[in-house]
């Protein structure tokens, strides 16, 4: 089984140097690139290799980046989005620490397919030791001719810089970003004009994930078909796939796009903890519907979580076990979008307190009847298309989907005006 | 009369040469004279914006949207505990309990030694090694609240 992302990644999680990059074959791909390929040829490949957005919501990148008008004016800009913050998420931060130069080799080939001359990491703030690892590989690039002025002589020119985020989870929405970027508060922009056209400082800029941007060099070394053979399905490539919660060995791990949901959580993450039973997950962060016990064999890709009902979204799920109370879980999952909420539009600003307030008033034992009615009212109404962003459509997601496969749950608390759980978990 | 040292107009003058735009490098500022003085006072805020050419009101909208900017006074040790979903599952309700026992505060609040300041937080991002906290810039993963009292003492 093939590993491209993560094959280099030492037991001790120790970050490869410049040299040890190379070593191993780093930067093979950027000098094929800047020897061999035009930037409209760095596009083809990437198109052809069907590689999606591996931040969340799964967007075509090859296809992201042909909207890029190649013959504007400078400056263009690529930023790598590395503002992990999706809840139960945590895989861009192994790339992140462990191998910073296949990072920053991605984002110069896609900076050259884009003919963007300047970049930035937006770093999250609580990544420390990413900072320190990225300045340092950054250094190194410079250093070596990867980064500046004329690059292995190709007359190709890359500036790059680390910025490292205050804080708020609406940075990594990718307009939130760029008005971050910016200096201003990171507040959703509205569309069009697309960022290709019109992004950081009014310039055709490109904002891809971290795990996306490392997928490049290997794609461009080694083609789309042998992008496609990684998979199991149509979907192609590999993916960091992590499981948190009461499992037995919660990790990641880089596996086959659309391993199944049952090989994840028995066989990777070892199954639950004794004595407690599956009952439901958020395959890819807190924004994604629940799946349940009839989804295990459900392949973990693009196309087959979305046929199941939920999105594969960031592919680090969070798992939820029979003793551990769904009303309290998805209270939890909404404060932390209602306080997340940047207050720009209405619906999002005003409706997730509410619903944090009604879903904690079920979880005390206050609830009444009419709630459950007012929960899936607020579903419609902060659904898509009501908002001016995807926060509050992505709070309903697990919301919604709690309403209905949890429903005896809610009734529960709401009958019995107490939560059922109260003597096995102490989270009350 | 401005205030900022020559250390941090050095840093916000680093910050600027990586942006098009004096503006922008607002946030950095922020941060470089919050690492300097441990949070941002209304003196300092003022000095900032009128070193990054801003009003005080528009740089002021930009650090009260941000919680990593601190607008009040905090304590010498920020413990910033994760209450995102996976470290509820695993128990961070008992982890803040814990903490706010032992430290006599709660949530938002600075001991009055002024040595620690608690704040909850959302995904510290290392989900598989919940629950988790943050001190200053160090990172506590698979925590147990037998373990709390030892790590605090590191800080005291």
């Amino acid at each position: 089984m093939e590993r491209p992302l993560t094959q280099h990644i030492r037991e001790d999680q120790r970050p490869l140097s410049l040299r040890e990059y190379e070593k191993v074959g780093g930067y093979q791909a950027l000098r094929k690139t800047l020897k061999d390929l035009s930037p409209q040829g760095v596009q083809q490949v990437v198109k052809e290799s069907n590689l999606r957005g591996r931040g969340g919501a799964g967007f075509g990148t090859g296809l992201k980046w042909s909207f890029v008008p190649l013959d504007a004016p400078k400056p263009k800009y690529l930023v790598a989005n590395a503002d992990e913050m999706e809840p139960g998420t945590f895989k861009d931060r192994i790339l992140l620490e462990c191998t910073p130069h296949q990072l920053i080799e991605g984002m110069i080939i896609s900076a050259y397919a884009i003919q963007a001359n300047i970049s930035y990491v937006f770093l999250r703030w609580a990544y420390k030791v990413a900072a320190t690892v990225i300045t340092r590989a950054i250094a190194e690039a410079y250093e070596a001719g990867y980064l500046g002025k004329n690059i292995l002589g190709s007359g190709f020119d890359l500036e790059m810089h680390l910025h490292t985020g205050v804080g708020r989870y609406m940075c990594g929405e990718e307009t939130a970003l760029l008005n971050s970027l910016e200096g201003k508060r990171a507040t959703p922009r509205a569309k069009p004009p697309f960022p290709q056209i019109s992004g950081l400082f009014g310039r055709p800029t490109i904002v891809n994930n971290v795990e996306t941007l490392c997928n490049i060099p290997h794609i461009v070394e080694k083609g789309a078909s042998w992008f496609q053979s990684l998979s199991r399905t149509s979907d192609p490539g590999t993916k960091i796939y992590g499981v948190s919660g009461k499992v037995k060995k919660p990790g990641a791990w880089e596996l086959p796009m659309g391993v199944t949901l049952r090989e994840l959580i028995e066989d990777y993450a070892g199954g639950m903890q004794d004595g407690l039973t599956f009952k439901g997950v958020l395959p890819g962060g807190a924004s994604t519907d629940f799946l349940v016990t009839e989804h295990l064999d459900v392949k973990m890709d693009y196309p087959s979580v979305a046929a199941a009902g939920s999105r594969l979204g960031t592919g680090t799920m969070v798992v939820l076990d029979d003793k551990t109370c769904p009303v309290g879980f998805v209270k939890n999952l909404e404060h932390f979008f209602a306080q997340e909420s940047c207050g720009y539009c209405t619906p999002c600003r005003e409706g997730l307190p509410w619903i944090e307030k009604i879903l904690g008033s079920i979880d005390d034992g206050d609830g009444r009847e009419e709630d459950l009615e007012l929960l899936h009212k607020h579903v419609k109404f902060l659904g898509p298309g009501n908002t001016f962003c995807a926060l509050a459509p992505g709070a309903m997601e697990p919301l919604e989907s709690a309403l209905r496969y949890f429903k005896d749950d809610f009734e529960r608390h709401i009958h019995e005006q107490r939560c059922p759980y109260h003597n096995h978990n102490g989270h009350h | 009369m401005n205030m900022l040292t020559i250390e941090e107009k050095l840093e916000i003058d680093e910050a600027i040469s990586h942006v098009p735009v004096r503006k922008a490098a607002g946030i950095e500022a922020l941060k470089i004279v919050q690492v300097h003085r441990r949070w941002i006072s209304d003196e300092s805020l003022q000095d900032v914006a009128d070193y990054m050419s801003m009003t005080r009101e528009e740089l002021d909208s930009v650090a009260t949207f941000y919680n990593m900017l601190f607008r009040k006074p905090v304590g010498r040790h920020i413990i910033l505990a994760c209450d995102s979903i996976s470290c509820w599952v695993m128990g961070y309700e008992s982890i803040r309990a814990h903490l706010s026992q032992h430290l006599g505060i709660g949530l938002g609040e600075t001991t009055a030694d002024g040595c620690f300041t608690l704040l909850p937080n959302c995904c510290l991002g290392t989900c598989d090694h919940a629950p988790a906290l943050m001190i200053d810039n160090d990172l506590y993963r698979d925590l147990k609240v037998e373990e709390l009292k030892d790590i605090l003492n590191k800080y005291t």
